[in-house]
């Protein structure tokens, strides 16, 4: 186990999606320090997985060239545990750990998607849509494959629209919401500056693939790894045979970093002022974890933070514009993927909703809050510690969420023996060695 | 750099593309990544290093994420039981 030294950074970035890479490469061009952290092999976040190697002249190409051109140091494979003390972070990889000290912080944390349960969804090859499309950037094959798409969103498009360019047949895309709140939705999309809707991957580019509304997963069946999956298409009950059942429903922000900060949150996204602030003083946050809003408003939201967070808050300000059409952009998407009261009663009593704990629907129905089920069903106190069950029983159940408690991510026993040797000299220091 | 790099998935060679990772060679094995408290099989559900429904040891290193995780060859994988 190596303790590393101590890296020190006038702006550090954790997150290494499009948001933070905007952060880092726009605070690096102002010629302060700047490190980016992320906990994946290389940065470019989930949307721009797989990409750093791309030649293309995509966006993506030209931020990746933008950080390496910038001067931040990118730390990958990092993950942040926890804030030992204030102005440091303490990180954790496969072989060690290290203290991250800054002056100002930008949290680019992202967003996951939200997971619902209905019977059969922890079988093998049921995944994420997001997820699966993540499987195949990082090597699946999926030629040949039949794979029902399922859920809600524009991810649900862009992935079906993937999978197929890589091969994959998409027997359906089933969306949950209605055909009107999508046609009012296409109707608006031609309204919003084209930049702006690609943002969200929006492929509409789908001949040949059906699009249902109004339709949903009842059932994923199989002996040990799915083969087919029951919908309910349109108030029909349909039996599909697949291979893949790729589900998620839209995306929630990950809040756990912020709010181990003492970042305040509402409606679930991190509250920030004009300059993307938190209400912890010099400590920014940008991208999804504000509203989710797709890789435009990212990426201007991370330039607002990056420049704010290095003192340049005029050429911040002159970037508040153009977010303000892509967050108005951001309302449009949660109006129309909000999703429907019977996605609550998918859920047979015997479903498992807790993936870490197996916990049942119907145990966590005896309770009344999270905190009481975590308490006396171990809900959420798995290795996800809640961030799969937490915000599907928030749904299910209008339950809230509890306050975060460090590691925000389960850490190795080592990290946290010297994080609590660290907390002992300070404790001496402070009261004379008594 | 190899092209392609063979991992063992509990003793059963996997041949893959370089770059590719661990939570994929085990799905293409046909393996699950883990059996769950109460006995259910496994697999990936995120992808992306959130649900740990994924987690296997690696050269004897347990409770790792596979989809976080380069395919290295020699690299000795062991789902968990």
């Amino acid at each position: 186990m190596n303790r590393e030294e101590r890296h020190h950074f006038d702006v550090l970035v954790i997150g290494g999606g499009p948001a933070g890479m905007a952060a880092a490469a726009c605070a690096a061009e102002c010629g302060v320090r700047v490190g980016i952290v992320d906990e994946n092999p290389s940065i470019g976040g989930q949307i721009w997985r797989g990409e750093s190697n791309g030649q293309r002249n995509t966006d993506a190409s030209k931020w990746f060239q933008r950080v390496s051109m910038s001067g931040a140091a990118v730390l990958c494979g990092w993950r942040v545990v926890h804030q030992p003390e204030e102005n440091v972070l303490l990180a954790e990889n496969p072989s060690g750990f290290c203290d991250l000290k800054y002056r100002r912080l930008v949290l680019a944390p992202g967003a996951r998607e939200r997971f619902l349960p209905f019977p059969g969804w922890t079988l093998p090859n049921v995944m994420g849509a997001g997820g699966l499309q993540a499987m195949v950037k990082c090597g699946l094959p999926i030629r040949g494959k039949r794979v029902i798409v399922a859920g809600t969103g524009p991810l649900l498009l862009a992935v079906a629209d993937y999978l197929r360019k890589h091969g994959a047949e998409i027997p359906v895309i089933c969306e949950q919401a209605s055909w009107r709140s999508l046609a009012k939705f296409g109707l608006a999309l031609v309204s919003w500056p084209a930049k702006i809707v690609q943002g969200i991957g929006l492929k509409l580019d789908l001949a040949g693939v059906p699009l249902a509304a109004n339709s949903w997963p009842l059932a994923a069946h199989g002996q040990k790894t799915l083969d087919r999956v029951t919908v309910s298409r349109a108030g029909r009950v349909e039996d599909i045979p697949c291979d893949y059942l790729a589900c998620g429903f839209h995306l929630v922000p990950n809040t756990e970093l912020p709010l181990l900060l003492g970042c305040a949150v509402g409606n679930g996204c991190v509250q920030v002022d004009e300059f993307q602030e938190t209400t912890i003083s010099s400590v920014f946050c940008a991208g999804e974890p504000t509203s989710i809003g797709g890789v435009e408003l990212a990426l201007i939201e991370g330039q607002i933070a990056g420049l704010a967070a290095a003192g340049r808050t005029t050429e911040a300000r002159a970037r508040f514009d153009k977010r303000k059409k892509a967050r108005g952009f951001a309302q449009l998407l949660d109006q129309t993927f909000r999703l429907r009261a019977e996605l609550r009663s998918l859920s047979l009593p015997e479903t498992v909703v807790c993936r870490c704990e197996d916990v049942s629907y119907w145990r966590l129905r005896q309770h009344t809050s999270w905190r009481s089920a975590k308490l006396h069903t171990r809900c959420g106190m798995g290795p996800c510690q809640g961030r799969v069950c937490g915000p599907t029983t928030q749904f299910l159940f209008k339950w809230k969420p509890d306050s975060v408690r460090p590691p925000v991510f389960p850490a190795r026993v080592e990290t946290l023996a010297a994080l609590a040797r660290q907390l002992e000299v300070q404790h001496s220091e402070l009261t004379g060695g008594h | 750099m190899h092209s392609q790099v063979t991992v063992t998935v509990n003793g059963a060679p996997v041949v893959v593309p370089s770059g590719t990772t661990v939570a994929v060679a085990i799905v293409m094995a046909g393996q699950a990544c883990r059996m769950s408290v109460s006995g259910e099989p496994r697999g990936p559900l995120c992808g992306i290093g959130i649900c740990f429904e994924c987690r296997v040891a690696i050269d004897g290193n347990p409770h790792v994420r596979s989809c976080q995780v380069l395919c290295e060859q020699g690299m000795e994988v062991a789902t968990e039981k």
